[in-house]
């Protein structure tokens, strides 16, 4: 029984971890049908901009519970500035070409960023972490867990509501709907899709940001570990149904329940569990669980 | 272009390749691994042509790798010629098989399936503590028709190698010009026209995965024997990437230009990690950025820019 | 001077600074040597770069003549040497490739380097087919001497065997009624291989003992909760990790708060790497090795002296276990060379005359002795040893330190290690 609790707790908390970053992936694809390659480089970059700003932070002495707001602040500006340079400066060069050319030029943008954040950053490791003891630690059963990994948890359910929220109530939510739907009968209505479509990447980019940041003080912060995201993401999206965030909550809670699952029980399939899981899933449901209709176009 | 064309075309330009390879030796290696990489992205661009995008080719080119690998490794075979037609049988059963489960998928879908089964065989590799896991394990002495090739024999190496690129060219070629190759530009463009036609698309689909699956085995078997070790990162995401990559540099238009972009990446790749060390994945990064601004349709473009004034381009 | 030539001028005064000012002194052309390790990705912070660092540090001390004797001769016996260094990064067929180039092209005259067992396996038989000096510096796998016979290559550091075999002993010794044990290792070769040669011993010397968990993540995944859960849940009392870098320092960040090292004996055999940037962080009494008789653990002589001291003063850092490795390798290079050359100031010794001269040698390094005994003279034995970490002003210091000798945590020649471990007898 203790054993099934502490797979369903960890399994909830890689969840959320996976969901707070893929649903930035879900939502560029969403609007601009760009399977962004880079998006964990983006990851990478808030993890390094959260360990910078938190490393001036307690150098300056300042409360450590303001930490938290550090942790935030640094992956709303690095998000926002890399989001805006990347849309701006690239993605705009190459506007209009076809899918898997955009595949191409995000692939090139993260061959880019590996070098660009080891010549910021540096190839020794940062490790920020004060914040994982602040919140103290929470014992269920024998089980002891750092109060941050709530945290995370508590973020990812907020960024899902304000998210829902978004594009279920409100009116710009509805145009931007109406973007993802379809650009171009979109850009007839006179909807600024240009404007759309930036403003999408840039939500995409600080929530990668933001998943980085968060994560950051629980490890030690290197170069490579966008390498290591990327794939799982699409993992998420696939699973889910692309461009979908009911989707992405869905496939995020597929991967992080088998991964905590083949860890606790059969830790040898560990590795290869979630591309099981995916290519089970793309057997059943061929276009994930949460596809939408597609038009026959004739 | 003609067949009679394209059949001296590739005549001289395997005897270029040849001349070239002989006046400068020291590049003989890095041609042959781009030509035989070149063999498994041909095979991507096959099935670009129906419109789908593998990101598992890896599958198949480690299929090839380890096939070679093992029978040299353990059963003492080292005639290439024997070792690749293993590859060839293995990969066509694996990939007919494969292709019943993938048939149905389009778009990202195939190519997430793909990726998905290429990774299970990676994660299977990895944990082969007999064939020396993630270490992989070395491809020794080993022959084509008598004559030793791998190691220091580059040269010859070179030569067997851009006899099997010359020769996935042409049976490409020869290929898409059969009702079938026909038909897969087709089902691009519009799948459900095809099946008013009274062709499968499912069927299509499945020819070219399992041709596309030789392919990539053979150049698999090719760089297992010209590196002399395998490893399953030839199975890995990034492997598979690096072909679709490539065949995005190439274009689909030409059955060239995979082969020619080959070599230009090995090259970039090989200069930049002499002479930036440090920055060789930025050199790399920004070079792909300018090769995608200022060649539209890959490589293949350079060819068809002169000729676009005939072609009527379709919507 | 063409482009071309002034690109690469650049990079040989970018990685040795001392070229201009030392070759136009010397009349024979500089001995060049290729060092590979990783300047990117995951392993280039705890082990590429400390590497590359007392690789400069090593060659401009040599082409000053500042080491200690017996190796004080300027550069390799009064020929200047200069470094061509390139990164380990992009997987096993690049590496060939690029072995290839740095022969051919960079016309190097010996190649030391390579931190990932691939990249050794794969590497291995093309220098041996070139006939190129190789000396393999910090890879781990006993396979590649086991399984082939080389001439030309050669590893100058102890293989990571007895790194585990060693981690078990201290265990057995120091723990004296465990009964449970567990492991957390990366799923690659390194991984599998250090668990399951750690796993062997302790099968050999207490077969009472059984093993509860063993957990295989992926290498570079960074998080471990539901790991360290399965672990806590699976209540051993000792804990195996080959973690290195980042892997290792996320290992220790997450595990201390949920009390990982507290109820269990940690083995990190890895573990001296963390212990520069995590002092704070590695709890009291965790069991650390250092591949070797390395940095925390490293014997005091002229040579740890002077590597302790430049390191220092260049980097303002202490060196680590791989600084160790890569002085030892060069140090072996440097000695083979001189002792090819003999007393003859003019000669300039072959390829096969240093071979010869290394093969089967014994030589001091700032780790201590090191004899290049096993696979018919080309792979090294060392001794090594394992101790407790204690913090002790803000540094890691270590207690309980327990010292072996290389006979007793490394097979004799000839022997597989794997059939070695099963022949240990229950202390």
């Amino acid at each position: 029984m203790s054993s099934l609790l502490a797979v369903l707790i960890d399994g909830v908390m890689h969840a959320a971890w996976l969901f707070t970053i893929a649903v930035g992936l879900t939502l560029i694809y969403g609007v601009m049908k760009i399977l962004n390659m880079a998006h964990g480089s983006f990851y990478a970059f808030g993890a390094y901009c959260c360990a910078t700003a938190l490393g001036q932070y307690f150098a300056a002495g300042l409360p450590p519970m303001g930490a938290f707001l550090a942790i935030f602040m640094s992956a709303l500006i690095g998000g926002i500035l890399l989001g805006l340079i990347v849309e701006r400066g690239i993605l705009r060069l190459f506007g209009g070409r076809d899918p898997i050319v955009m595949l191409l030029v995000t692939y090139a943008l993260f061959l880019v960023l590996e070098d660009a954040i080891k010549l910021i950053w540096g190839v020794d490791p940062y490790i920020v972490g004060e914040p994982l003891g602040l919140l103290g630690v929470v014992k269920i059963g024998t089980l002891v867990y750092p109060g941050y990994n709530f945290l995370v948890v508590v973020v990812a359910v907020l960024v899902c509501v304000v998210l829902t929220s978004f594009l279920q109530q409100t009116a710009y939510g509805k145009i931007l709907r109406a973007v993802i739907h379809d650009p171009e009968v979109s850009s007839t209505l006179g909807i600024n899709v240009t404007r759309w479509s930036l403003v999408a990447f840039i939500t995409g980019s600080v929530l990668a940001a933001l998943g980085g940041a968060l994560t950051a003080p629980t490890i030690s912060v290197v170069p490579g570990m966008a390498v290591e995201v990327v794939v799982m993401m699409f993992a998420v999206v696939v699973i889910g149904g692309l461009g979908s965030i009911p989707g992405t909550i869905i496939g995020a809670l597929v991967v992080g329940l088998v991964r905590s699952a083949a860890v606790h029980f059969w830790p040898e399939v560990e590795l290869f569990s979630i591309y099981a899981v995916m290519a089970l899933v793309l057997v059943v449901k061929p276009k994930g669980l949460f596809a939408g209709m597609e038009l026959r176009k004739i | 272009m003609n067949a009679a064309r394209f059949f001296a075309l590739i005549a001289i330009l395997g005897v270029a390749v040849a001349c070239v390879g002989y006046a400068f030796p020291a590049i003989n290696f890095l041609l042959a691994v781009a030509l035989s990489k070149g063999l498994a992205v041909l095979g991507l661009v096959m099935m670009m042509r129906a419109g789908l995008v593998s990101f598992g080719q890896g599958l198949f080119y480690a299929i090839g790798g380890y096939t070679a690998g093992i029978l040299s490794h353990l059963y003492k075979v080292h005639e290439a010629s024997l070792l690749i037609g293993a590859a060839v049988l293995l990969s066509t059963g694996l990939a007919l098989v494969v292709s019943f489960l993938i048939a149905r998928y389009r778009d990202i879908f195939f190519a997430m399936l793909t990726l998905a089964l290429s990774m299970i065989l990676y994660g299977l590799l990895v944990k082969s503590a007999a064939l020396g896991g993630t270490d992989g394990f070395n491809v020794k002495s080993i022959t084509f028709l008598g004559m030793p090739i791998g190691g220091t024999a580059r040269y010859s190496s070179l030569l067997v190698v851009l006899g099997f690129a010359l020769g996935g060219i042409v049976a490409s070629y020869v290929y898409s010009r059969t009702a079938f190759g026909r038909l897969a530009e087709g089902l691009k463009e519009n799948e459900i026209r095809v099946e008013y036609l009274g062709a499968s698309a499912d069927l299509i689909v499945r020819i070219s995965y399992v041709g596309s699956a030789v392919l990539a085995a053979i150049g698999g078997a090719l760089a297992g024997i010209l590196v002399g070790h395998v490893d399953p990162e030839m199975a890995f995401w990034a492997t598979s990437g690096e072909f679709v990559v490539i065949a995005v540099l190439g274009g689909s238009a030409s059955l060239i230009t995979p082969f020619a972009a080959a070599l230009v990446l090995e090259f970039v790749r090989s200069y930049a990690t002499q002479y930036a060390p440090n920055t060789w994945q930025l050199v790399l990064g920004v070079i792909i950025f300018a090769l995608i601004l200022f060649l539209p349709a890959g490589l293949a473009g350079l060819h068809k820019r002169r000729k676009h004034a005939k072609t009527t381009v379709g919507a | 001077m063409t482009n071309r030539h002034s690109v690469r001028f650049l990079l040989a005064a970018s990685v040795a600074a001392f070229v201009a000012s030392s070759a136009s002194a010397q009349e024979a052309p500089a001995f060049r040597i290729g060092i590979v390790t990783f300047l990117s990705g995951a392993a280039a912070g705890p082990f590429g770069i400390p590497a590359k660092n007392a690789a400069d540090l090593f060659a401009e001390a040599a082409n000053k003549g500042a080491l200690p004797a017996p190796y004080a001769a300027k550069g390799f016996g009064g020929r200047a040497i200069e470094l061509v260094t390139i990164d380990e990064a992009g997987g096993a067929t690049k590496q060939v490739s690029e072995f290839q180039n740095l022969v051919e092209q960079q016309k190097v005259d010996a190649v030391v380097g390579y931190i990932s067992s691939g990249d050794c396996v794969a590497v291995a038989p093309a220098a041996e087919q070139m006939k190129k000096l190789l000396l393999l510096f910090d890879c781990g796998t006993p396979r590649i001497f086991e399984e082939g016979s080389y001439k030309y290559v050669f590893r100058p550091v102890g293989h990571a065997a007895m790194d585990n075999v060693a981690a078990a002993i201290y265990v057995n010794a120091t723990n004296k009624d465990f009964k449970k044990y567990a492991g957390i290792n990366q799923n690659y070769a390194w991984g599998q291989d250090s668990w399951n040669d750690f796993e062997a011993t302790l099968k050999a010397i207490r077969p009472q003992a059984v093993v509860v968990s063993s957990q295989m993540p992926k290498l570079g995944a960074g998080q471990y909760n539901a790991e360290i859960s399965a672990i806590l849940a699976a209540e051993p009392e000792v804990l195996h990790s080959s973690f290195w870098g980042g892997d290792l320092e996320g290992l220790v960040l997450q595990g201390a708060p949920r009390n990982l090292f507290k109820t269990m004996n940690v083995v990190l055999t890895a573990g001296e790497t963390a212990t520069h940037r995590q002092a704070q962080q590695i709890p009291d009494g965790t069991i650390i090795g250092a591949r070797g008789p390395n940095a925390i653990f490293a014997p005091e002589n002229a040579y740890n002296t002077w590597l302790r001291a430049a390191y220092s003063a260049k980097f303002n850092a202490l060196p680590s276990y791989p600084s160790y490795h890569m002085v030892q390798s060069l140090l072996a290079l440097k000695f083979a060379y001189e002792k090819a050359k003999g007393g003859d100031t003019n000669k300039a010794p072959t390829t096969d005359e240093i071979a010869g001269a290394l093969r089967g040698t014994t030589f001091e390094g700032p780790s201590g002795t090191v004899k290049m005994s096993l696979g018919g003279g080309q792979q090294a034995i060392q001794g090594t040893a394992y101790g407790r970490t204690k913090l002790v002003d803000g540094k890691t210091t270590v207690v309980d330190v327990r010292r072996f000798a290389a006979e007793e945590v490394n097979p004799p020649d000839g022997v597989k290690t794997s059939e070695w471990i099963k022949t240990l007898k229950v202390k």
